[in-house]
C-alpha cells in the first residue's frame, strides 16, 4: 500500500477577532481535523461559510490567510511535516508541490501581464522547467482544458478572455509546475451555471489525465459529487462526516449531512393565474444612458396577485435591468408598466407615494441593503413612520409584530446589522419591505449570497408570508432549484429577450428550446455520473466558449 | 468608559481640554488684564530662573513667562491670545465643515449640473492659494473677528467639500441609499440619515487636521498684521510683536509656537482615537 500524499492530524487553526468595543481576543476556528489523501485522488471539502474549509485547504500549503494562525497539529505532505519545515522548504512546496486555484480568477490574475507569463511563472521560478518547456506545457494544458486557440490564448491579457476561460487558465497555472496536489477553492462558484459545467468538466478531465491529487473546496454538494472520490463534511471547524462520495450522497449518516443532501426540496404546487394581473410589463425595451445597444428587447410578462413570477437567466441576461425598469430607476425607451390596473410613470421620482409603497424591493446583498449605522428598529420602523405616520408605542408594537413574522422575536430592535448573521440580515430586509404593506415585492437574487440551509429557511419564510399577506413576488434568480421551490410562473431570459414564458409546469416540461434545455440541464444534480450524462446530451454550447 | 482609552488619547484629551478651558476661563485665571502694562520691557521669566538658566545672584523674576515688548504680562497675553485663536479657529472649522459637507453631500446625491457647477467652482477656488486669496480679500474689507471667521471658514470649506463629495459618492451608490430613494425619501433624509452617519469617520479625522490648519492660518494672518488687530491678543500676533526680541536672546516669541505645536499634536491624538473607535474597518487597529 502506498503512503498518503497528504496526512493531516489534529489540525487546529486560530484567529484573532476584533469585536467592536471589546478587547481583541483569539478564537479557534478549526478544532482538530484529520484526513488522508492518497496520490491521484480527490477529496471534497464541503460546508457552509465559516465551516473552515478554505482555511484547511490553505493549511495544506502551510499558509494562514489574513491573521489566521495554525496553532496545532501536523500536516504531512510527501512524508514531511510542513508546519515544522523551514521557510525555504515551504517556498519550495508552494507553487511546486502544492498549488492553488482561487474562487475569483478575475481578481487573482494580474491585469497588466499576459496570461502565458503568469501561467508559467511558478514552474520557471521553481526551476522545474525552462521557459520554452514551461510554455509548451502550458499550451498542452490549455488544449487539455478545452480553451479556444490554445496556441495563442497565452498572448492575451486576462480581460480579453471570458470568466469561465480565465478560471480554466488558472487551472492550467496550477497544473503547470507538475504539482502533486492542487487546492481548488470554490473554482466554479462565481460562474454562471452553464459555464460552471464546462469548467467542472475541464477540471475533472485535467485531474484524471495528469494524475494529480486535489482538495476540492465548495459549498455545493452536487458539484463536489461530480469530481471527488471522498467527501468531508465540515461545520463550524469540526468534521461532521467523512467517507466515499457515494456513501455521503446516497447514504448520509449524520443529520447535518442529510439536511445538506435534501436541501431545496421544498414542494410548491403552482397556482393558476387568477384575476387581474398586479403587474403587467408590455413590450419593454430599455438601454442604459450613454450606451448604444438595448439591454432589454420587447419584454412582456404578467404577474398575478399573491403569486410568484421567477425571472431566470445568466448574468448579463437583463433580469436585474428589468427590475430597475419596473422600479423606475431606469425609464424604458418603449413599452409600459401597468401596476394594479394603472399605468406607472416611467421615472421613479414622479411616482405618487402610494405606488412607491405598494412596490417594494429586496436586494441580493443584505449587508449593503441596510444602513450599518441604523438599528433594526430604525430600519423596519422608518417605512411605518414614512408611509403610515406611526409613532411611539404604536410603531414599537408594529415593529415587534413584523419581527415576529420574520421569526426573529424579542431583543433584535436595538441591534445593528453588523450584529446579525447573513440569514437574519436578509430577514430584516424582508421585514422592511413588508412594513410598507406592498402588493408586489421584487426579490433580486435574495438567496444567492446565502448558505443553502439558510437560503431554504428564507424561501420557506417568503412562501409563508405570501400565503398570509397575499403579496406577489417578482423573483429574479439564476438558480433553477430556487425557481422550482418558489415559482408559479417562469420567464426565462437570454440576451435581453424573454426566451420562454409560462406557468412553471409548462416552462419546465419538454419540448424545450435549445437555451432552456442548456440552462435546465446545467443545474448540478446530486447524483454520481451526472456530469458525463449531461455533456453527452447537450444541444447547444454554453456562452463561456 | 475611560478604561479603554489608550494612553496617547488620554494625553491628547488632557492637553486639548486644558487649552480649551484656559481659553474659556481666560478672564478668571489670568493674573492681570489683557492689555495692562505691568512691568518693564521683556522682563525675564520666572520659569527660566527656576530651571537655573540665569546667572547666580539674579533676583527672582515676578512674572511666570516674563513680559512682552511693552511690558505686559506674557502669561496673560498667552491665555487671552489662546482664547482668540482657539475661538476663531473653532468657529471657522465648524463653518467650513457645515458648508463643505452639506454642499459636498448634496452634489454627490443630486449629481448632474449642480455637481458640475459646484465642483468646477471649487476647483477654481482651490487653484488659487488660500493665503493669497485671503490677503487680497482682507486688503479690501476690515479684519474683524467675524469677517475672519467667515473668510477662513468659506475658503477652507472647499477642501471639506472635496472630501465630503468623494466619500458620499461612494456611499450614495449603496443599496440602502437606493432603498431609501425607492421608498420616496426626501433629500434631507438621505443626506442626514443615510449618508452622514456613514461619512462621519473620515470627516472627524479631517476635522482634527483642519482645526490645526485653521490655527496656523489665523496665526499666519496675524503675524502678517492683517489678522487679529491689536490690542486684542492672539498667538500669531504675539510672535509678531516679540519677534525682535529673538535678536537679544529673548524667547518671548517662542511660547506661542510651542503652544501651537502642542495643541496640534494633542488635537490629532484625540482625532486618531475617535477615528479608531468609529471606524468599522476590520483588523488590527488597536
Amino acid at each position: 500500500m502506498t503512503d498518503p500524499l497528504v496526512k493531516v492530524r489534529g489540525l487546529r487553526i486560530g484567529a484573532t477577532v476584533y469585536p467592536p468595543g471589546e478587547k481583541p481576543h483569539d478564537i479557534e476556528i478549526v478544532h482538530g481535523v484529520d484526513f488522508d489523501l492518497m496520490p491521484g485522488k480527490v477529496l471534497g471539502l464541503i460546508g457552509e461559510s465559516g465551516a473552515g474549509k478554505s482555511t484547511i485547504g490553505l493549511a495544506s500549503m502551510a499558509y494562514g490567510r489574513g491573521g489566521v494562525k495554525i496553532t496545532g497539529g501536523e500536516v504531512w505532505v510527501n512524508g514531511r511535516d510542513i508546519l515544522k519545515a523551514s521557510l525555504g522548504d515551504v517556498r519550495k512546496l508552494r507553487g511546486g508541490e502544492v498549488t492553488y486555484v482561487s474562487q475569483s480568477a478575475a481578481a487573482s490574475f494580474n491585469p497588466a501581464k499576459q496570461i502565458m507569463e503568469q501561467v508559467t511563472e511558478a514552474a520557471i521560478s521553481q526551476g522545474k522547467f525552462g521557459k520554452k518547456e514551461a510554455e509548451d506545457r502550458a499550451v498542452s494544458l490549455f488544449r487539455k482544458l478545452g480553451l479556444p486557440g490554445p496556441d495563442t490564448i497565452g498572448k492575451r491579457y486576462p480581460h480579453q478572455v471570458s470568466g469561465g476561460q480565465l478560471q480554466r487558465c488558472m487551472t492550467a497555472l496550477a497544473l503547470c509546475p507538475e504539482p502533486d496536489l492542487v487546492v481548488f477553492d470554490e473554482p466554479t462558484t462565481a460562474l454562471d451555471v452553464t459555464t460552471q459545467i464546462d469548467v467542472l468538466a475541464a477540471i475533472k478531465d485535467a485531474i484524471r489525465d495528469t494524475g494529480v491529487a486535489a482538495l476540492y473546496i465548495t459549498h455545493d454538494l452536487a458539484v463536489v459529487a461530480q469530481v471527488s472520490d471522498n467527501i468531508m463534511v465540515l461545520r463550524m471547524g469540526d468534521m461532521v462526516e467523512y467517507g466515499p462520495t457515494d456513501q455521503i450522497i446516497n447514504h448520509p449518516q449524520e443529520d447535518y449531512t442529510k439536511a445538506l443532501v435534501s436541501v431545496r426540496s421544498i414542494d410548491h404546487p403552482e397556482k393558476a393565474p387568477a384575476g387581474e394581473p398586479v403587474l403587467k410589463c408590455e413590450h419593454i425595451t430599455a438601454r442604459y444612458k450613454g450606451t448604444s445597444f438595448d439591454v432589454l428587447h420587447d419584454v412582456t410578462v404578467a404577474l398575478y396577485p399573491g403569486q410568484t413570477l421567477a425571472v431566470v437567466g445568466e448574468s448579463g441576461s437583463g433580469k436585474s435591468t428589468l427590475a430597475r425598469v419596473i422600479t423606475g430607476l431606469l425609464p424604458p425607451r418603449q413599452g409600459k408598466i401597468v401596476f394594479d390596473g394603472r399605468e406607472l410613470t416611467p421615472d421613479q421620482p414622479s411616482r405618487p407615494i402610494e405606488d412607491l409603497r405598494e412596490l417594494q424591493m429586496i436586494y441580493q446583498m443584505a449587508d449593503t441593503a441596510m444602513n450599518p449605522r441604523q438599528t433594526v428598529g430604525t430600519i423596519i420602523g422608518r417605512p411605518l413612520e414614512f408611509y403610515f405616520g406611526l409613532k411611539g408605542a404604536e410603531k414599537q408594537k408594529r415593529i415587534q409584530e413584523l419581527l415576529d413574522e420574520i421569526e426573529l422575536g424579542d431583543g433584535f430592535q436595538d441591534r445593528y446589522p453588523a450584529e446579525l448573521s447573513g440569514g437574519q440580515k436578509q430577514r430584516v430586509c424582508i421585514a422592511r419591505a413588508l412594513a410598507a404593506k406592498p402588493k408586489l415585492i421584487i426579490c433580486d437574487e435574495v438567496t444567492s449570497a446565502l448558505d443553502p440551509l439558510v437560503a431554504d429557511g428564507i424561501l420557506k419564510l417568503l412562501l409563508n408570508l405570501q400565503a398570509s399577506e397575499n403579496v406577489a413576488y417578482l423573483f429574479i434568480t439564476h438558480d433553477l432549484a430556487t425557481v422550482r421551490a418558489i415559482a408559479d410562473s417562469i420567464a426565462v431570459m437570454y440576451q435581453g429577450r424573454v426566451q420562454r414564458y409560462g406557468t412553471k409546469t409548462d416552462v419546465l416540461s419538454p419540448p424545450f428550446d435549445d437555451y432552456t434545455d442548456l440552462l435546465l440541464s446545467s443545474v448540478p444534480e446530486m447524483k454520481l455520473g451526472w456530469l458525463e450524462d449531461v455533456l453527452a446530451n447537450r444541444k447547444m454550447e454554453s456562452a463561456g466558449n | 468608559m475611560l478604561k479603554n482609552v489608550p494612553l496617547s488619547a488620554v494625553i491628547g484629551l488632557f492637553i486639548t481640554a486644558s487649552y480649551f478651558l484656559a481659553a474659556i476661563f481666560a478672564s478668571v485665571i489670568s493674573p492681570y488684564g489683557m492689555a495692562e502694562t505691568v512691568g518693564d520691557v521683556w522682563e525675564p521669566s520666572r520659569i527660566g530662573y527656576m530651571l537655573g538658566l540665569m546667572p547666580e545672584g539674579t533676583p527672582r523674576p515676578e512674572y511666570w513667562l516674563g513680559t512682552d515688548q511693552i511690558g505686559r504680562d506674557l502669561l496673560t497675553r498667552m491665555i487671552y491670545g489662546g482664547q482668540t485663536t482657539i475661538f476663531i479657529a473653532t468657529a471657522a472649522t465648524i463653518l467650513s465643515f457645515v458648508t463643505g459637507s452639506v454642499l459636498g453631500f448634496l452634489a454627490a446625491v443630486t449629481g448632474g449640473w449642480f455637481d458640475q457647477l459646484m465642483s468646477r467652482f471649487v476647483d477654481l477656488m482651490m487653484a488659487i492659494p488660500s493665503l493669497i486669496l485671503a490677503l487680497v480679500i482682507l486688503s479690501s474689507i476690515e479684519a474683524t473677528v467675524l469677517t475672519l471667521i467667515v473668510l477662513m471658514g468659506l475658503l477652507d470649506s472647499t477642501r471639506v467639500y472635496r472630501l465630503a463629495r468623494a466619500v458620499a459618492v461612494d456611499i450614495s451608490v449603496m443599496d440602502y441609499v437606493e432603498a431609501a430613494r425607492l421608498r420616496g425619501e426626501k433629500l434631507a433624509w438621505i443626506i442626514f440619515r443615510e449618508i452622514l452617519p456613514n461619512a462621519l469617520s473620515p470627516l472627524v479625522a479631517e476635522m482634527g487636521l483642519r482645526f490645526i490648519f485653521m490655527v496656523l492660518f489665523i496665526s499666519t494672518l496675524s503675524f502678517l498684521g492683517i489678522g487679529v488687530q491689536p490690542p486684542l491678543a492672539d498667538w500669531g500676533g504675539i510672535v509678531k510683536e516679540n519677534k525682535d526680541g529673538i535678536n537679544f536672546g529673548i524667547g518671548a516669541a517662542l511660547y506661542p509656537a510651542l503652544a501651537i505645536a502642542t495643541l496640534a499634536i494633542s488635537v490629532n491624538l484625540v482625532a486618531d482615537w475617535v477615528l479608531n473607535r468609529t471606524t468599522s474597518l476590520k483588523g488590527g487597529r488597536g
